[in-house]
């Protein structure tokens, strides 16, 4: 296991001097542009389908490493569907399917056949709107990631529980009650609790499902906070219904509505400047 | 003092008064109606269980094995003994003279291979529900999809819950005892009981899984875990609480029955206790005693007189307690894990 930690550390290194790169080149072009990095979540040409109704026409879009991409629209524009795609969430639905198009991931096709969507969602965490902490101890939560993958060395486990929790700005408040039951914690700091358990297992992107909606103004703005530090190590997509909070922890924002991408661009940008009346529209509170 | 909002009688206002007073009437009737069984049973069993006398409790009636009533009259004094008790008295006064003697079966002793019988039946066949009832649940909670196979599947569970007990005694009889030849034995009975009260457990273990919150199973899985992985870590442990109410009352009903282990399990009498046996194989394939059937046979299947009652009520009171104790097993453990896993 430490021979794999150390491998990721060494990943999680040449991932940052990558994005410093990207970082030195600023691009102001549209993200199709060629100077921009390359992208590490690829959406091409996506319909998606719940039964008969289709709930995603034509999604396209690239998802940059090491950013904060912030999906916005009124409810039911099919935003928490494409993020739950990402991470073949959607495989639980029954009657849920993706019509046409590909999801690449570091190229891969998820979709395909050979893919494992055990060692998928492995890469590709998830935290959800409702925070959904185990009703288990603050240390078993944070370590079932690793249990479930076999490891049981209690030094190993300790160390990614102190790791997580000061990684999810946690470590403070819960150190000394480790082996109580996360239920007991804050809102805030349940989803919190969720952020490190996304963590412990180092994925490379986490997908956040308004992971701020049940909390108060204060817990938000320690789990933005947390948000804008996790983007130094992890590529992190999340949806929102305030558009604040995108305008304030994203650097690339994207617009739904009724299912189709409308307009994807810079946050500064669509915030300030958008290219589509719809957009404007949304932004100024017009409608949504 | 009349005012704006002072009480006035209305026809809604009399309805519902009437309404209110027969609901609480027949309410109390329910009680009334408890309390008068469970009441007799006590009252005339616990003259058979309990004494007067230090230890308070008749352990020969618990401890001992049901055995022949003689009552006789020798030189004026009337006797009235077991069996046992009574050939030891014939070897010790050989020139008694025996007069009016009438032996009364089953009448004296007492039900201790009943009882014994009663909790091997309740533990095999709950074990056996329990699995295949959770493991069915398990399929059609978590893996199932939904479709015309898994309609039929769920009217089959729901049409069996509704066969009378007999036509499972029945059915048990044809397959377990004749067709696998197992003939009259605890794994008959464990069988047919385990099959009568699978309906249950499984639709009340399939709700308990589905009162869990999607979110833990989502949880788990985003974060890498296998399906079966979730299920047993994050679903199970929770839904636990949930089954286990489920299968208190199923406990009730199986040790209850009379008619599934009547031509399955149950012997009128048996000398050999369960544990007494050749080989431990043996121990599947022996016909036990049971307390419902007992019951049965002491209140229907021979003579009735003063002394049958005794075993009667007694039966039925150590019954009642033999329920209530696994009942409150189960429920003891299912508070336990819920104080353990609390959402």
């Amino acid at each position: 296991m430490s021979i794999t930690l150390e491998k990721s550390a060494n990943q999680t290194k040449k991932e940052a001097a990558m994005s410093t790169s990207s970082l030195i080149n600023p691009s102001m072009e549209s993200m199709m542009s060629e100077t921009k990095p390359k992208p590490i979540i690829e959406i091409d040409n996506v319909d998606f389908y719940y039964g008969a109704s289709k709930a995603l026409h034509g999604i396209s879009l690239n998802i940059e490493p090491k950013k904060v991409t912030a999906f916005i629209g009124p409810s039911g524009c099919g935003k928490s569907t494409l993020l739950r795609c990402i991470n073949r969430m959607n495989d639980l639905v029954d009657v849920a399917r993706v019509g046409a198009g590909q999801f690449r991931i570091s190229g891969v096709d998820i979709y395909h056949p050979s893919v494992d969507v055990i060692e998928l969602r492995k890469r590709v965490g998830m935290v959800f709107q409702k925070s959904n902490p185990f009703p288990k101890s603050i240390y078993e939560n944070i370590v079932y990631g690793l249990r479930i993958q076999g490891v049981s060395d209690k030094k190993v486990l300790d160390e990614v529980v102190e790791k997580s929790l000061r990684g999810a700005a946690l470590w403070e408040e819960v150190k000394d009650r480790l082996h109580d039951s996360a239920l007991g914690l804050s809102g805030g700091q349940m989803q919190r609790i969720c952020i490190a358990r996304a963590i412990a297992v180092e994925p490379e992107i986490i997908l956040m499902d308004e992971p701020c909606s049940a909390l108060d103004p204060i817990a938000t703005a320690k789990v933005e906070e947390l948000i804008h530090e996790l983007k130094n190590k992890f590529t992190i997509v999340i949806v929102t219904h305030n558009m604040q909070q995108a305008g304030r922890c994203s650097d690339q924002t994207a617009f739904f509505y009724l299912g189709k991408l409308i307009e994807m661009d810079n946050t500064e940008k669509i915030f300030t400047n958008p290219k589509q009346q719809q957009t404007e529209d949304y932004i100024t509170g017009r409608f949504g | 003092m009349t005012h704006a909002f002072s009480i006035r009688p209305t026809k809604a206002k009399t309805v519902q008064t009437t309404a209110f007073w027969i609901m609480r009437g027949m309410t109390y009737t329910i009680v009334v109606l408890a309390t008068l069984i469970f009441g007799t049973i006590f009252w005339k069993g616990g003259s058979t269980v309990f004494q007067t006398s230090y230890p308070f409790v008749n352990t020969s009636f618990i401890l001992d094995r049901p055995e022949t009533l003689h009552v006789a009259t020798s030189e004026g004094k009337k006797l009235q003994m077991g069996d046992k008790e009574w050939r030891a008295y014939g070897e010790k006064n050989p020139d008694a003279v025996i007069e009016d003697h009438k032996t009364y079966v089953y009448s004296a002793g007492g039900i201790f291979p009943c009882i014994v019988g009663t909790v091997l039946l309740v533990l095999g066949s709950m074990t056996i529900a329990l699995i295949l009832g959770v493991m069915s649940a398990v399929y059609l909670s978590e893996y199932s999809k939904h479709g015309l196979f898994i309609e039929w599947v769920r009217i089959s569970i729901a049409n069996l819950a509704g066969v009378p007990s007999i036509v499972f005694g029945l059915f048990g009889y044809g397959i377990f005892v004749i067709f696998f030849g197992w003939n009259v034995s605890l794994l008959s009975g464990w069988f047919t009981l385990a099959f009568m009260v699978l309906p249950v457990i499984i639709t009340s273990s399939e709700e308990a899984m589905r009162a869990v919150p999607q979110g833990f199973r989502e949880g788990s899985l985003a974060l890498g875990a296998t399906k079966w992985q979730t299920i047993v870590g994050n679903v199970l442990p929770y839904a636990l609480p949930g089954i286990l109410t489920s299968s208190v009352l199923s406990i009730s009903r199986v040790a209850g029955e009379t008619a599934p282990i009547m031509f399955t399990a149950a012997y009128v009498v048996r000398d050999e206790l369960p544990w007494e046996v050749n080989k431990f194989s043996d121990f599947f394939f022996q016909g036990v005693q049971a307390l419902p059937y007992h019951i049965y046979v002491v209140s229907s299947k021979i003579p009735q007189n003063e002394y049958t009652a005794r075993v009667q009520w007694g039966g039925a009171f150590v019954f009642l307690v033999v329920v209530l104790a696994i009942a409150m097993t189960s429920m003891v453990l299912r508070s336990k894990m819920r104080k353990k896993y609390r959402w």
